[in-house]
């Protein structure tokens, strides 16, 4: 699985980096590092709705630093064991 | 409001803007003979003797803005038809001549230069004056003046031979592409070649990034620049025209602060490299010192790497204030990178062919940097970012930086340093004077630029490297890749 985490100017201003690196710290914590890639990218193109999550080329979904723990459970987990 | 400095800045923008407009409308093929009559409506001259001759030189002007001669490598031009053959000789005589006894500048000269008409006036022979200027410094009529052609004043690379038509001709051999001569000729006789047809194409094929993205990557000096509108408008702007994202170069020169850093510590001497007209005037005129050069990218060109490596088909245009640039993505170094450039005054007259009205944009944000990559835009900036990250990584190293500003001094700095006589282990070369916001394609040259570079340092986001730099340090544990 792929995940990329928007580092444009609008997303990094929103707190990427601590959406990044809860991300990584997730990941690690639940041993997925052979699953579960996470990478930067610039700009997503929903600025609006930063900070923008897109994983394997979905739906581009709008995580905050407070809501990562959520999303990651949502999305990434529920993905992986569906 | 006066958006550029000079009228020739003003004449090559329009002559762009037409390109830009035309290669838009899909019309460039047909109608690009069309532009000098649009450009000189006429009936009567406003800059030459003549519509003719006037239209003449717009129509070579319309050439370079559509990347001008090929056979050509340099990006810096001549148009001879536009060039006035400005007087050669440097000291002259004027009609202030008294025809005195003394002759004072005949007794000063080291040369024999000077001699005397059947009225005693002085009169200089061209062929022997060494240009020393002590005539004219005597004289108790200051009757001498001194004059150089704007050009040849200009270029501290000494690039600039007048042929033998009294044409400026630029010596291949010694120019470093810097473009001083490009702002300074008064007739805007040497121009800068542009790329703007090839991004407008490029824009198109991307069809907004459906088939590939376009980045811009805008050089921290842009703070200094469009002050009719606010940065974020730019964004908007830069956006409007097709670019899918735009990124901070500044970005770019936190790397290279913390690469140069480390290297700089374990070499103990260097000299900057994110500079390519002073890169170039050290393997022009002190190659034993080539090896002094930091290995370094430029911040242009590690921003851009950065941007391929999240998106291996992007397309990169880097927007900066610089003509240099333009030969440094024909490097090895930078070509599979950086795709084309782009100059402040281009981009005004991409905004205008494209009718986006900036002024009236909301405003986009654009913040990917620390306060010290936003600094490289200023001469002493980039020795200060380094010296930050010696700091913080607490690297064993004292340093030492001469901060060179402008290539006179990055000369005195390099002839010294070449000797062993360099009481600094670091030169921050910067070819144009106070850095890249002198940069010879910028709209506007001001004294405020600088303190204005400085101010827009600080509302960064991220006070320091670390800070911005640790969104990608995140990759180093993934994978092992950065």
């Amino acid at each position: 699985m792929k995940v990329n985490v928007c580092i444009g100017s609008a997303c990094h201003l929103r707190g990427s980096y601590s959406v990044i690196n809860a991300l990584q710290e997730l990941v690690k914590d639940n041993k997925l590092e052979d699953q579960v890639e996470i990478c930067a990218v610039f700009c997503l193109g929903h600025c609006t709705q930063a900070v923008s999550v897109q994983i394997d080329g979905g739906e581009i979904e709008s995580v905050s630093p407070d809501n990562v723990y959520e999303f990651f459970d949502m999305h990434i987990l529920q993905r992986l064991n569906a | 409001m006066r958006l550029f400095d000079t009228n020739v800045q003003q004449l090559k923008y329009s002559v762009l803007k037409e390109v830009v407009r035309l290669a838009r409308e899909d019309k460039l093929e047909d109608s690009y003979y069309e532009i000098p009559r649009t450009i000189i409506p006429g009936p009567k001259a406003t800059m030459r003797c003549c519509i003719y001759r006037e239209r003449a030189i717009v129509e070579e002007r319309v050439k370079i803005a559509r990347g001008g001669d090929r056979s050509n490598e340099n990006v810096v031009e001549v148009i001879d038809s536009a060039c006035d053959e400005c007087p050669v000789n440097r000291y002259s005589v004027t009609d202030t001549c008294r025809g005195c006894i003394a002759h004072r500048c005949e007794s000063v000269c080291p040369a024999g230069a000077i001699s005397f008409d059947k009225n005693q006036k002085a009169k200089i022979d061209p062929e022997k004056c060494l240009e020393c200027g002590r005539c004219m410094k005597v004289c108790p009529y200051n009757a001498i003046t001194e004059s150089q052609r704007p050009c040849v004043r200009g270029c501290k690379a000494k690039a600039i031979v007048i042929d033998e038509n009294k044409k400026a001709k630029i010596d291949e051999k010694k120019c470093v592409s810097c473009g001083a001569c490009v702002y300074q000729c008064p007739f805007g006789a040497i121009v800068d070649k542009s790329c703007v047809v090839d991004i407008v194409n490029l824009l198109k094929e991307s069809e907004n990034g459906k088939k590939f993205k376009v980045y811009a990557a805008i050089a921290p000096a842009i703070v200094s620049q469009f002050t009719y509108a606010k940065i974020g408008q730019i964004v908007s702007g830069i956006k409007k025209l097709g670019f899918h994202s735009v990124i901070e170069v500044a970005l770019g020169a936190d790397i290279v602060a913390s690469m140069e850093a480390k290297e700089l510590a374990e070499k103990e001497f260097l000299t900057s490299s994110c500079c390519p007209a002073f890169v170039k005037y050290i393997e022009i005129n002190f190659p034993k010192m080539v090896d002094k050069i930091s290995h370094n990218v430029s911040p242009m060109v590690a921003i851009a790497q950065l941007i391929k490596k999240t998106d291996k088909n992007a397309k990169v245009v880097f927007i900066g204030p610089c003509i240099a640039k333009k030969a440094e993505v024909k490097l090895d170094k930078a070509k599979d990178y950086v795709d084309y450039v782009l100059t402040f005054e281009e981009l005004q007259a991409m905004f205008d062919g494209y009718d986006v009205d900036v002024e009236n944009l909301p405003e986009d944000v654009l913040n990917n940097a620390s306060y010290y990559g936003r600094i490289f835009a200023r001469s002493g900036g980039v020795a200060e970012a380094v010296e930050h990250v010696i700091g913080r990584d607490g690297l064993d190293f004292h340093l030492k930086a001469e901060r060179c500003d402008g290539l006179d001094e990055c000369k005195v700095a390099l002839l010294k340093a070449s000797r062993g006589k360099l009481d600094a282990n670091f030169i921050e070369g910067m070819a144009c004077e106070g850095g890249c916001i002198g940069g010879a394609a910028c709209l506007q040259h001001g004294p405020k630029n600088r303190s204005d570079v400085d101010k827009y340092g600080k509302l960064a986001l991220e006070a320091n490297i670390d800070e911005s730099l640790r969104i990608l340090n995140c990759f180093t544990d993934n994978k092992g890749e950065k």
